[in-house]
C-alpha cells in the first residue's frame, strides 16, 4: 500500500482561476492532469508540496484544433485522443505513433499530452518508495547528495522518458504557457535544460495550455521507435522520433532525428542532413545514407545506468531502432516496436 | 475530509473522505467496496482498474475528489448491470472467465474482467489482437493469459452464436 502525503486539493473551473493559485502556491503548488506521473511520484515522496491544482475542470483544454498555422491540441488531451486523431496522424504521424506507445491502455485514457511533455524525469534509483531511498542512501535529486549513476557525479543526469517529447521536437512545436498576466509561446527546444532534477525551463506558476505543431503538406514522412521491455506499460529504454520532408521527387530536403531515454533531455543526433538531405528514398544512396545515420547515432548517443535496463544493450540497440525508424518514415509506416 | 458525491454501480453515494485519497481508498477503504484489488498501488498492475463512464482506469491514481461527476462502476456492479438490463445470473464476461479456468489466485480478475467489458460494449467482436491490446494494462502473474484471452474470445462466440 502506498499513501499519499495529505495535500489541499484546488479544484479551479477557469484557467484564470488555476494560474492564481499556482501564482499564490508556486513552489508549493504542483498541477495535476491525468495524475499517471504525479500520483506515483507523490507516492513515492519525490515532492513537497502543500497543494494540488487540478486542471480537470477546467473546459477547452482537451480539444484538437485546425488552425491556419498549425494543429493545435490542449494540454489535457488524453493520449489515446491524439493517438486516435485523423487530423494529427495525417499532418504530425510521429507523434500519433509515439502518444499510441505510451504505456497502456489506462494511462492512455487517462494521461494527457500536457502532462507527459511535462513529466518528470526518471532514474532507477529514485522512481522507488522512501523506505527504499532511505535504506539505500538519498540522491541528488531528493533529499541527497551523491549520485548512484556517475560517481562522484555532481548533477542528476535522470532521464527524460516521455514518448512525444522527441515527436515534438522533431516537429518543431511550440508550448503555449499561460500565467496570471502573460502568455508565451516557446519552441519545445528551449524547454529542456540538462538537469535531471528539473529538466525543464518553466517555472512554477505557468501552465501549459496547448500544444501547437506546424502544419505539414503531403510529403512530409514521420515515425517513432520505441524500445521496452514489455509491448505494454514500460517507459521507454530508447525512443527514437523520424522527420523526412520530401520534395516533388521523393527527394529529402529536410530531415531531424531525435532520441529519448538517454539523458535529462531529449537528445537531438546532429549532422544527419549532411547524410541524408538531396537523397531519394527507396535507393541504395538511401540505404547507404540512413547506415550512416544509424553510425552517427551510435557514435554520439551513450545511454547511461540511470533507467532499467543494460546500457550496453541499450546502445547497440541505438542503430537498429535508428535504422527502423528512419526505413518506417520512408514508407509511411511505422511505428516501430518489437511486438 | 470532504464530503464526496459518487455515483458508484448506479447509486449515488455521499462519502467523507481527506482531499489526498484514491478513488481506490475511498472504495476499498470508506464504502467497503473490496473488489477492487489494491496491487502495486503506482499505476502498474492493472488490479485497481474500474470503468469511468464506461472506460477503464486505474483507480490507484484517481483523486477521490475527481471521479465526482462520473458513472463508476467497480466488479461488484456488473453482475447487478446485467441484470438490470434483463440478463440473467453473472454477466457473460464473468461466465466466461468461470467457464474457461481464467484464473488462478484471482487477484487480477476484477480489472480484467472489467477491462474486458468495456472492450466488448464498444466492440461486440474483437480480434485476438485488440483483445491483447485492450487488456495489455492488466497484468496476471499466475495464468500465463492464455486462458484469459479464450474466455474472452469464447464470450465473442456465443454473443455471435445468439445474434444468429
Ligand atoms: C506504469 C506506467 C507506465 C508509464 N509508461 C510511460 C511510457 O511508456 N511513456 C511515457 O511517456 N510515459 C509513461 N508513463 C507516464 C505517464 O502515464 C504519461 O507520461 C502521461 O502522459 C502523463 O500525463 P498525465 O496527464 O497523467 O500527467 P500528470 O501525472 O498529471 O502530470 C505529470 C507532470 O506534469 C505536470 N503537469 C501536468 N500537466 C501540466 C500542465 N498543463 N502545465 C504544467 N505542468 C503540468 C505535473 O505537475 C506533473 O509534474 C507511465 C506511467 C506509469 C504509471
Ligand atoms: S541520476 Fe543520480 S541524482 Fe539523478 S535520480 Fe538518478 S541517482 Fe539520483
Ligand atoms: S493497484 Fe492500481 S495499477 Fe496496480
Ligand atoms: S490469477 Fe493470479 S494474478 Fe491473475
Amino acid at each position: 500500500m502506498l499513501r499519499l502525503p495529505a495535500f489541499e486539493l484546488a479544484q479551479p473551473e477557469t484557467i484564470e482561476a488555476a494560474c492564481a493559485l499556482f501564482a499564490e502556491h508556486g513552489e508549493r503548488a504542483m498541477i495535476v492532469a491525468g495524475g499517471t506521473d504525479l500520483l506515483p511520484n507523490l507516492k513515492h515522496e519525490l515532492y513537497d508540496i502543500d497543494v494540488v491544482i487540478a486542471l480537470a475542470g477546467i473546459p477547452a483544454l482537451d480539444d484538437i484544433e485546425m488552425q491556419g498555422h498549425g494543429l493545435s491540441i490542449g494540454a489535457m488531451t488524453p493520449l489515446a485522443r491524439v493517438a486516435a486523431s485523423p487530423d494529427v496522424r495525417s499532418h504530425a504521424p510521429a507523434l500519433a505513433q509515439a502518444a499510441s506507445l505510451v504505456a497502456g491502455p489506462q494511462h492512455r485514457t487517462m494521461g494527457t499530452l500536457g502532462g507527459n511533455v511535462m513529466l518528470d524525469t526518471r532514474c532507477q534509483w529514485i522512481n522507488q518508495s522512501h523506505f527504499w531511498r532511505q535504506a539505500l542512501g538519498y540522491c541528488l535529486k531528493k533529499d541527497g547528495s551523491v549520485c548512484h549513476v556517475v560517481e562522484g557525479g555532481k548533477k542528476c543526469v535522470a532521464a527524460a522518458s516521455n514518448d512525444s517529447a522527441p515527436a515534438l521536437m522533431s516537429l518543431g512545436a511550440k508550448l503555449v504557457f499561460t500565467t496570471t498576466d502573460a502568455e508565451r509561446s516557446l519552441p519545445i527546444e528551449d524547454l529542456w535544460v540538462s538537469d535531471g532534477i528539473y529538466n525543464k525551463s518553466s517555472k512554477p506558476g505557468e501552465i501549459l495550455t496547448r500544444i501547437v505543431v506546424p502544419l505539414s503538406d503531403s510529403r512530409h514522412r514521420g515515425a517513432y521507435g520505441k524500445l521496452r521491455d514489455r509491448g505494454s506499460i514500460d517507459f521507454p529504454l530508447l525512443g527514437c522520433a523520424v522527420r523526412l520532408d520530401l520534395d516533388d521527387e521523393g527527394i529529402i530536403s529536410d530531415c531531424d532525428l531525435v532520441m529519448v531515454a538517454l539523458q535529462a533531455r531529449p537528445t537531438r543526433v546532429k549532422k544527419i542532413a549532411e547524410s541524408l538531405n538531396g537523397v531519394r528514398i527507396g535507393t541504395p544512396e538511401f540505404e547507404a545514407a540512413v547506415e550512416e545515420v544509424a553510425r552517427r547515432a551510435h557514435k554520439q548517443c551513450k545511454p547511461l545506468d540511470n533507467i532499467p535496463g543494460d546500457m550496453d544493450y541499450r546502445r547497440r540497440m541505438i542503430p537498429v531502432y535508428v535504422r527502423r525508424t528512419l526505413l518506417a518514415a520512408a514508407e509511411g509506416g511505422g511505428p516501430v516496436h518489437h511486438i | 475530509m470532504h464530503v464526496l458525491t459518487l455515483r458508484i454501480n448506479g447509486d449515488c453515494l455521499k462519502v467523507a473522505a481527506p482531499a489526498h485519497w484514491t478513488l481506490l481508498e475511498v472504495l476499498r477503504y470508506e464504502l467497503g467496496l473490496t473488489g477492487s484489488k489494491q496491487g502495486c498501488d503506482k499505476g502498474d498492475c492493472g488490479a485497481c482498474t474500474v470503468l469511468v463512464d464506461g472506460k477503464p482506469r486505474l483507480s490507484c491514481l484517481v483523486l477521490g475528489s475527481l471521479a465526482e461527476g462520473y458513472e463508476i462502476t467497480t466488479i461488484e456492479g456488473l453482475m447487478p448491470a446485467h441484470l438490470c438490463a434483463g440478463g440473467e445470473g453473472a454477466d457473460p464476461v464473468q461466465d466466461a472467465f468461470d467457464r474457461c479456468g481464467a484464473l488462478q489466485c484471482g487477484f487480477c480478475q476484477p480489472g480484467m474482467m472489467l477491462s474486458a467489458r468495456a472492450l466488448l460494449n464498444e466492440n461486440p467482436s474483437p480480434t485476438r489482437s485488440e483483445i491483447n491490446q485492450a487488456l495489455s494494462g492488466n497484468l496476471c502473474r499466475c495464468t500465463g493469459y492464455t486462458q484469459i484471452l479464450q474466455a474472452v474470445e469464447s464470450c465473442v462466440a456465443d454473443a455471435v452464436g445468439e445474434d444468429r
